[in-house]
């Protein structure tokens, strides 16, 4: 299991869970579930600073950089200009070409712009970003992307904070067939047994925000879904048996009276 | 303050003596430089050009940093 790790783009991670950081009560409950999880991606939005009052606390002085990788995301952005804007920025804020790429399509669904998004990847690509785009569970736009110099893909179980779990398992395995690069499950998981249930399915990591931040005990929910995705990778590993209608008794025959 | 230039920092109106830096400007505002992005007039200006970039009436900076995000 410790020798099992993520690598994208010639980088390493231990943690195959990988978090947000937005809708915490505050700072330190941020870090306790960050900690808790055992995740080493986190990601973050870029926003105006506070200038009229300074006196809030900033966010990286409760994640230390040098500790996690920085995933800095263009949340809240419709259009390829303003995705590439805020992707330039963030680079700027930041210290790595890492950038989590969202062209959003509509505001009630929060589904990917998928034209949008191939097209602010190709651009962003040519600068030297390492694009990880939030993409929507369609295999034919996840390979386009990989075609553009994507080095993993991040489709959606479900809509942004909707916990519906795993819409469209079938989706998500032609489209782990159809591209050779990391798969990360990002957006719609629920609970423990979503995150489970999309690391047995064969993807290589799994990010959510809501399902830890929004849970009553945001903190035990971070550990529960360090053991689903522990659990579901384990799993996958070792193989599950077949699907059977019938019933193959595991007690030998021989020896009965 | 002599020779008051306005500009425009994250979408208010505000003054600053002529001949000031965006890094002056950062410091005056009690903002860590490395943890910014500064955009002005649209273009993003280097982290190492922040001493060098004087600032002209009128211009329009945009200062921004992390924020707690996940997906939206």
């Amino acid at each position: 299991m410790y020798d099992d790790r993520l690598v994208i783009a010639g980088r390493e991670f231990k943690s195959r869970l990988w978090v947000g950081t937005g809708k915490y009560k505050d700072f330190e409950e941020t870090r306790k579930a960050i900690e808790v999880s055992g995740a080493d991606v986190v990601t973050v939005a870029v926003r105006r600073v506070n200038i009229t009052d300074r006196s809030r606390e900033n966010l990286l002085d409760f994640i230390d950089p040098k500790k996690y990788t920085i995933l800095p995301n263009t949340a809240g952005c419709y259009t390829v200009e303003d995705a590439l804007r805020y992707a330039r920025l963030a680079r700027a804020a930041g210290v790595s070409d890492l950038i989590k790429l969202e062209v959003l399509g509509d505001e009630k669904t929060l589904f990917p712009d998928t034209a949008g998004l191939i097209e602010a990847a190709k651009i962003l690509i040519k600068e030297g970003f390492i694009v990880l785009p939030y993409t929507n569970d369609d295999p034919i736009v996840a390979k386009k992307l990989v075609d553009v110099g994507c080095p993993a893909v991040m489709p959606l179980a479900a809509p942004i904070g909707s916990g519906l779990g795993i819409r469209n398992p079938y989706n998500l395995k032609i489209i782990m067939e159809t591209v050779k690069v990391p798969i990360i499950v990002d957006a719609g998981v629920g609970t423990a047994s979503d995150a489970a249930l999309a690391m047995e399915y064969g993807a290589d990591a799994v990010l959510m925000n809501t399902a830890i931040a929004g849970a009553q005990d945001p903190i035990a929910m971070a550990e529960a879904m360090k053991y689903a995705v522990n659990a579901g990778r384990l799993a996958y590993k070792a193989g599950r048996i077949p699907r059977k209608l019938y019933a193959t008794a595991s007690s030998p025959i021989e020896g009965m009276l | 303050m002599a020779d008051a230039l306005q500009i425009h920092v994250n979408g208010q109106v505000r003054d600053c003596p002529s001949g000031w830096t965006v890094g002056d400007l950062l410091r005056e505002l009690d903002i860590t430089s490395e943890r910014v992005a500064v955009e002005l007039n649209l273009e993003i200006v280097d982290r190492k050009d922040f001493e060098l970039r004087g600032l002209r009436q009128g211009d329009r900076l945009e200062i921004l940093s992390f924020i707690g995000g996940g997906l939206d």
